[in-house]
């Protein structure tokens, strides 16, 4: 061991333990989340955790790995569903409505809350049928034409129009990288979600294609609430209003990008933002 | 602690010491694998040469030109020559006569000219009857016609005969050589390609036996197998697998269809003779049943691979599904299942090559038995192509050896048209993106 004084400040968290610090509210939610635990059979993975998403915000979830903040991500939109053995308890509401309630059909709000995920995941299809497949199996085109608008405005709003316009019928995954991963966006607003959720979405991409993400992050945040799960803090503080500081099942801090980043409250969001772990 | 330098010279030292024998282990591998393969590639040119070898015989049949008079007193003494009379006339009388005619100077005894009969096919007087109803002009008439020799003359003819043996020991005897050779001397002998083999059903007779009735009852067999264990197999592969909830049934399903897979055939058969004929009193021997239950035998192997098929579709393509608001059987039936689809044909042509070549469970249904008619239906008896191989394996006569392995050569290009069929159905479902 070349530097025997810098140990982790788990030791620290165990006795600091307690609420959220900082603001878990959001002035316009469209999301809340209260006392919400999740299980991966023995495992405690989610603990307590409590925090509103407002309109329009583009909210970063940060933390070393293995937090909980991906499988935090999963439960908006019941994703870990598909899980076997896991066990979500406690709300989320979303727009009021809990969407863990028995009667709530995941099938529309999975089309509300649409997600991109770490890895681009096209479908093995056509581009356009990449696109198109939301939209025709909601049944949100009338005719052909309609398809065709909503897949060519939904290119273009992820930005991929230009490059793809003569190869739709190409093969999704001839793309590159980054182009991959704007497709994946593509087919995720093409249904018109009302939230969006990311998943490390430049994990694997190069700095340029990433660039574009961000860049399409903020124009979509006019009409979307953006969740970001993130492992670079400067990706973070480029793309987000609010951070939300993941540690170990634990939200240990929320608060405003700025503020998170310059003047953390909490010891171990400090540590992390300052690069002493993670 | 020594200095790093010396410590990198001895570790290089260290691992330049082991590096001959690690070497020597790989290329001692290597060896091995290439001495297996080898091993393996001789012993199957051994067994193709040793089927081809005696199958090449089985596709020539000797056939002998006789003059027959059709004689109106001997087919139709009353005058009268429509088809009932045809029908019935004595043909083999006209065929004592006509070989009789071959050696006009010589005056033959009963049993002589039993033997001189024995050199025809017991079927050649059904081929005469057969060109006189299909064409009348020749009543009355002389011809040239060639009919199929015995299978003892077509020994003969191939050169199978060995003359150094003991009279009484040898198929025929000096007497019927000596009539061969004249017969020979006078080009009345020809080898002709034997449509017979491809035409007919079973016989007794090896040079009227052929295999059309046990593909045709192969072929009726698998269909009604490829019928009911495709669909039944991957609608289980695909529930068990996307849509059945984890708990202690779906487990109890899961290990007893494995179990199932590993049951000797021979019990499948045993439980189709009791549960299809015994208790619902379905045809014996009938290809429907024989499909019942090569299909209880085919179908954990088509779910089996179904499921690992369906298994190994990437995750992110159902989270992609899943993600836009696909419901679960959208995602299974869009996406999952055409990716899993090249998987579970290969499980599928395995299951119906292994049925194909299964004989023992269809032993105890019945389909063992000896059936000269073509199967018209799934309903009529029949047997299956290793099941005929079997019959005629067993046989006395030298004729079936040879027919024996034209059988198994028949078998294995039916093989070789289903895999070739898999693999082409396989590269049109599989995407390459």
């Amino acid at each position: 061991m070349r530097n025997p004084e810098k140990q982790p400040s788990t030791a620290a968290f165990s006795r600091e333990h307690a609420a959220t610090v900082g603001e878990v509210h959001a002035p316009r939610a469209r999301i809340q989340c209260r006392t919400v635990d999740v299980h991966y059979g023995e495992k405690h993975a989610i603990h307590d955790v409590n925090l509103d998403i407002g309109h329009n915000e583009v909210i970063a979830l940060i933390g070393p790995s293995g937090c909980g903040k991906s499988t935090f991500l999963r439960c908006l939109n019941r994703m870990n569903d598909t899980i076997v053995g896991c066990r979500v308890t406690g709300e989320i509401l979303m727009d009021g409505q809990n969407i863990y309630d028995e009667s709530m059909d995941v099938v529309p709000l999975r089309a509300q809350v649409g997600m991109v995920f770490q890895k681009p995941n096209p479908i093995p299809k056509s581009i356009f049928e990449n696109v198109a497949y939301g939209p025709r199996i909601h049944g949100l085109a009338g005719s052909k034409l309609e398809l065709e608008e909503i897949v060519e405005t939904s290119l273009r709003r992820a930005g991929l129009w230009d490059e793809v316009k003569d190869q739709l019928l190409h093969p999704g995954t001839s793309l590159s990288g980054g182009q991959q991963q704007r497709l994946c966006i593509a087919r995720t607003i093409a249904v018109n979600p009302e939230v969006i959720l990311m998943d490390e979405p430049c994990s694997a991409l190069d700095p340029i294609a990433t660039a574009k993400i961000e860049q399409l992050i903020d124009e979509l945040r006019e009409d979307y609430t953006i969740a970001i799960v993130t492992h670079s803090m400067q990706q973070a503080a480029r793309v987000s209003q609010r951070t939300a500081y993941f540690h170990l099942g634990r939200l240990i801090e929320v608060g405003d990008t700025a503020q998170i980043f310059t003047n953390p409250r909490h010891q171990l969001t400090e540590d992390y933002i300052t690069g002493r772990f993670g | 602690m020594s200095k790093p330098n010396e410590r990198i010279r001895r570790t290089h030292e260290k691992v330049m010491a082991g590096l001959a024998r690690r070497r020597a282990a790989e290329s001692r591998f290597r060896l091995y694998g290439l001495a297996s393969i080898a091993g393996g590639l001789c012993f199957l040119f051994i067994m193709f040469g040793s089927i081809i070898h005696h199958a090449g015989a089985a596709f020539q049949q000797t056939f002998m030109a006789l003059d027959v008079q059709f004689d109106q007193q001997l087919l139709a003494p009353d005058g009268k020559w429509d088809d009932e009379v045809l029908q019935a006339a004595d043909y083999g009388a006209l065929l004592k006569q006509s070989l009789a005619a071959l050696f006009p100077d010589e005056t033959l005894d009963r049993q002589q000219k039993r033997a001189l009969s024995a050199l025809l096919s017991s079927g050649a007087g059904y081929e005469l009857r057969n060109i006189l109803v299909a064409d009348r002009e020749l009543l009355g008439t002389t011809q040239r016609v060639w009919l199929p020799a015995s299978d003892d003359v077509d020994l003969y003819a191939k050169g199978q005969i060995d003359r150094t043996i003991q009279e009484s020991e040898r198929r025929l005897n000096d007497q019927q050589l000596g009539w061969l050779d004249k017969i020979q001397a006078q080009g009345r002998l020809q080898k002709r390609f034997n449509r017979t083999f491809f035409t007919a059903g079973d016989s007794r007779e090896p040079e009227l036996a052929g295999i059309r009735g046990a593909m045709t009852g192969s072929m009726l067999t698998l269909l009604v197998t490829l019928l009911l264990s495709l669909p039944i197999g991957i609608a289980t592969a695909v529930y068990l697998e996307e849509f059945a909830p984890r708990n202690r049934w779906t487990d109890i399903i899961e290990v007893n269809i494995n179990n199932l897979a590993a049951v000797p055939s021979i019990v499948f058969g045993l439980l189709g003779l009791a549960v299809f004929i015994n208790f619902f009193g379905l045809t014996r021997s009938s290809p429907l049943v024989g499909g019942i239950v090569l299909t209880l035998m085919t179908l954990p192997v088509i779910i089996i691979a179904g499921r690992s098929a369906l298994k190994s579709v990437p995750p992110s393509i159902r989270e992609a599904a899943l993600g836009i608001g696909a419901s679960q059987m959208q995602t299974v039936f869009h996406h999952v299942l055409p990716l899993a689809m090249p998987g579970m044909m290969t499980g599928a042509i395995i299951g119906m090559a292994r049925a194909l070549g299964e004989s023992a469970p269809l032993l105890m249904v019945g389909m063992v038995a000896f059936i000269v008619d073509i199967p018209g239906g799934i309903t009529e008896p029949a047997t299956v192509l290793p099941v005929q191989i079997y019959l005629w394996a067993d046989s006395p006569e030298r004729g079936f050896v040879e027919r024996t392995s034209a059988a198994i050569l028949v078998l294995l290009a039916f093989l070789i048209v289903m895999n070739g069929t898999a693999v082409y159905l396989r590269k049109r479902f599989e995407r390459r993106w």
